[in-house]
């Protein structure tokens, strides 16, 4: 059920548009690095981009330049003088992406909160985060979603980028002896102390309950993320691991993005997960990857495109390292979404994706 | 009935008991690439779930004597080679025929020789009580039943080494599940993971050994992708593995595991015998080619003390001219490739391994074309016999998916330093003392001494090892 015409959304996501690129591209508000860009492009987006049409008008967001860069020239000038947290994505190896930020994870995550329910994440309560925590925005992002729900999170950290280089040479036995020594920790957690909600990425969910009958032990919520859930291993997920009794929550995000939610499975769904990005702070498009301008249609593959519009951080159509079915509007939700989400390429080449 | 179920629809068999995954292959015709069916593939996890409760279908098939599954696997063995059993859960069914042509247009292998395999497993099936009698040495087989009694006047028992026996299939060639045959009458389950081309022939040994009385539970039918192989290796106490060299070399020297990789199987000719080689050329070209070229017990080299030249020359007179025929035709000798890709790979690698001096394409002359050929949208690799000056060329010693076979000289003397691991060698020889030396060889797994084709198996003899020591350990015992 919508809340609103995708018309009506078009509209506020174009108003909210006009208004990031004014601050980002206003000498009294902007970055360096946006007014810099502008300076030397020859056009001012405070003019020309009045719908989210008009962002064709930039080229496509370098991660380079998230790698390159020192972290203070994505300061808005509103911002300046704020220390700011620096967060970094998943990365392999050499210079990770980073993006600074203040309380935009903040924002996220407390309006996520309101899409997770009271019966599946109890508030004033306890949660288990098992997932990679580090430089990563999801770790203080769980916490503060455990907060605002009134309760507190222990947190087990995994760090991806080992884990991606063990698998890379081969490595197989450490991978499995460090995972097993995350999935040992959970379960010492979960034994001594008492916990219903958890994040985890789907392969340590899977680990855990071969070794802990997980609903026994007091989860009634997980909220997943990180990784490629094709649908039969979604179905696997909710019917055999969870058992058709313990809330499951797929979300689609990045430090660059933020948190997309997906839209509660039905029959129909045949377990293929739909995520929405949080419109109007970023936008997710799938596109051709043979002609970026152009979205494919609808229950057609392409290649993810994001577009983060909030006063912390603009970054215009930034290709991900993603595909998906672009989806319609469903639900709460006026704007298209992204589905099957899996690495680009993935149906061609073999993808690293190792503990995720 | 709608569209998608005029498609017969393999499941996953979780412990007998069908599932339909959200995920499924398509296995085509190799010529049209026509959807013949499709397989539902199941993820890693749902084998380890499935395994952690795998001693329920033990106990199903304990409830059995060794004598009532030899019955079975008799019955079976008759359903398999002409009933019309179930083909997955669609309400298809399968008759023998069908089998044979489905088989063949997937696999590309030639009807005659898919019916040669088929024999080959109804005569498993049908003398089971040999087989067993030969891989457990005459061990009355109620000792199995209630885990102890007496051998030769000697007190035995014998204890399950696993629960479940895994076998990770291929798709080369359907006999090998010969193998696993006698784990049912030996009361322990299989975990199968079919080979991505040929999950008929498992499934129709599965659907076969039920109709005959055994118990559903007691088969796994895992179509799944390699990490769920690899699950199938780690869980299973047991598991036979089938693969390219690569694949199976993690496995080697663990007793967990029988592996299965490329035979290297080969033909000596001693020095007593080798003037009169005109007489063994039947024999070698029936070791080259038989089942196409594909089984691990096929010769891929002829190993002379002389006439080498002589001898690739007229194994590429006979083999040579050897054209791809139309599945049916009960002249079919080559069999197509499912994949196209790979005929190409080993086409290549063939081209790759004459660049380097000392080896020469004795078919090329005879064949009349190109070793890779496409007939009525069918791709083949046609037969290639290389004679190479010394047994250190890179095409001495390989082995392909097509009748290929090497011919090199090398002193009697020295012969068994030189072929390496060989899982079939057939030594024309009637000296003593060089049938000592290769009696003594720990190269050689399958010994045929005399004139007698590589690809001769008797399945009451160990097989790459005895499935009987393999599943079952003998303990010390004493009763009071």
């Amino acid at each position: 059920m919508s809340t609103t015409t995708p018309e009506a959304a078009q509209d506020q996501l174009d108003a909210h548009l006009r208004e990031i690129i004014k601050w980002h591209f206003s000498d009294e508000t902007g970055s360096p690095f946006w007014l810099n860009w502008a300076a030397k492009a020859g056009w001012d987006p405070r003019k020309e981009i009045q719908t989210t049409a008009d962002l064709k008008k930039f080229p496509h967001f370098e991660d380079e330049w998230l790698r390159d860069l020192q972290p203070e020239v994505w300061v808005p000038k509103a911002f300046a003088g704020r220390p700011f947290n620096i967060f970094e994505t998943g990365g392999t190896t050499g210079m990770p992406k980073q993006r600074i930020g203040w309380d935009d994870y903040k924002v996220d995550y407390s309006e996520f909160s309101e899409k997770i329910s009271d019966e599946h994440f109890p508030r004033n309560h306890y949660w288990l985060m098992m997932g990679p925590t580090g430089p990563r925005r999801l770790r203080l992002a769980i916490e503060h979603l455990a907060n605002v729900r009134g309760s507190a999170c222990y947190f087990i950290d995994l760090d991806p980028r080992w884990v991606k280089r063990l698998i890379s040479n081969k490595h197989f036995d450490q991978a499995k002896a460090y995972m097993e020594h995350v999935v040992d920790q959970a379960a010492t957690i979960l034994k001594h102390r008492k916990v219903s909600g958890l994040f985890t990425t789907p392969k340590l969910l899977e680990a855990l309950a071969e070794r802990v009958d997980i609903w026994d032990a007091g989860i009634r919520g997980v909220f997943c993320g990180g990784t490629t859930m094709l649908p039969q291993y979604v179905r696997f997920i909710v019917e055999e691991v969870l058992e058709n009794r313990i809330g499951f929550y797929p979300t689609y995000g990045n430090t660059l993005m933020g948190l997309a939610a997906s839209v509660p499975l039905t029959p129909e769904d045949q377990y293929s997960i739909t995520y929405y990005a949080p419109q109007p702070r970023a936008i997710l498009r799938v596109v051709d990857p043979s002609d970026t301008s152009k979205t494919v249609e609808y229950d057609a593959w392409g290649r993810v495109e994001l577009t983060t519009l909030t006063r912390e951080f603009f970054m215009p159509r930034f290709l991900e390292r993603d595909e998906a079915i672009r989806r319609r509007p469903r639900n709460q939700y006026s704007w298209d979404g992204v589905a099957e989400v899996r690495p680009f390429g993935a149906m061609e080449k073999k993808i690293v994706e190792g503990v995720y | 009935m709608n569209a998608s179920n005029l498609t017969p629809h393999l499941p996953a068999l979780r412990r007998g008991k069908p599932y339909e995954s959200l995920e499924k292959n398509e296995i085509v015709d190799y010529s049209t690439g026509a959807v013949v069916a499709t397989v539902s593939q199941v993820n890693a996890g749902v084998l380890k779930k499935d395994l952690k409760n795998i001693g329920d279908a033990r106990a199903a098939l304990r409830k059995f004597s060794v004598a009532e599954l030899i019955e079975i696997s008799s019955k079976a063995g008759e359903l398999f080679l002409n009933g019309t059993l179930p083909l997955g859960d669609k309400g298809h069914t399968q008759s023998a025929d069908q089998y044979v042509a489905t088989l063949a247009g997937t696999s590309g292998l030639p009807h005659v020789m898919v019916r040669r395999n088929m024999d080959k497993i109804h005569h498993a099936l049908t003398n089971m009580q040999t087989v067993l009698n030969g891989l457990t040495r005459g061990l009355p087989l109620e000792v199995i039943d209630r885990g102890y009694g007496e051998q030769s006047g000697a007190a035995v028992s014998y204890y399950p080494t696993t629960q479940a026996l895994g076998l990770v299939m291929p798709s080369n060639s359907p006999a090998v599940n010969s193998l696993w045959l006698p784990a049912i009458a030996l009361k322990t389950p299989v975990i199968i993971k079919p080979g991505r081309e040929e999950p008929w022939t498992p499934f129709r040994l599965i659907q076969a050994f039920i109709a005959a009385g055994a118990p559903a539970e007691a088969f796994g039918f895992y179509p799944t992708d390699h990490e769920g192989a690899g699950e199938v290796m780690r869980i299973c106490g047991r598991a036979l593995i089938f693969g390219d060299a690569n694949t199976v070399a993690q496995y080697r020297d663990n007793a967990k595991f029988s592996v299965h990789g490329p035979g290297f199987s080969k033909i000596l000719i001693g020095n007593d015998c080798v003037d009169n080689w005109e007489q063994y050329i039947d024999l070698m070209v029936s070791s080259i080619s038989d089942n196409g070229g594909r089984s691990c017990i096929n010769a891929s080299a002829v190993v002379v003390p002389r006439h080498g030249k002589a001898i690739a020359d007229a194994l590429a007179k006979r083999l040579g001219p050897m054209r791809p025929q139309r599945p049916d035709s009960p002249d079919a000798r080559l069999s197509g490739f499912a994949n196209p890709k790979m005929a190409e790979y080993v086409d290549v690698a063939i081209e790759e391994g004459l660049k380097t001096s000392g080896a020469t394409d004795m078919t090329e002359k005879y064949r009349g074309g190109a070793r890779r050929e496409v007939f009525e949208g069918g791709t083949y690799l046609r037969s290639t016999i290389v004679h190479c000056e010394s047994f250190d060329h890179p095409l001495a010693n390989r082995e392909f998916l097509c009748p290929y076979a090497s011919v090199v000289e090398v002193p009697e003397a020295e012969m068994l330093d030189k072929i390496g691991p060989s899982l079939v060698v057939t030594a024309i020889t009637e000296s003593d003392e060089f049938r000592s030396r290769l009696l003594d060889s720990a190269l050689i797994e399958r010994l045929n001494l005399g004139p007698i084709s590589t690809m001769k198996i008797s399945w009451d003899q160990p097989h790459e090892g005895n499935m009987f020591e393999f599943l079952y350990r003998r303990r010390s015992i004493e009763r009071a």
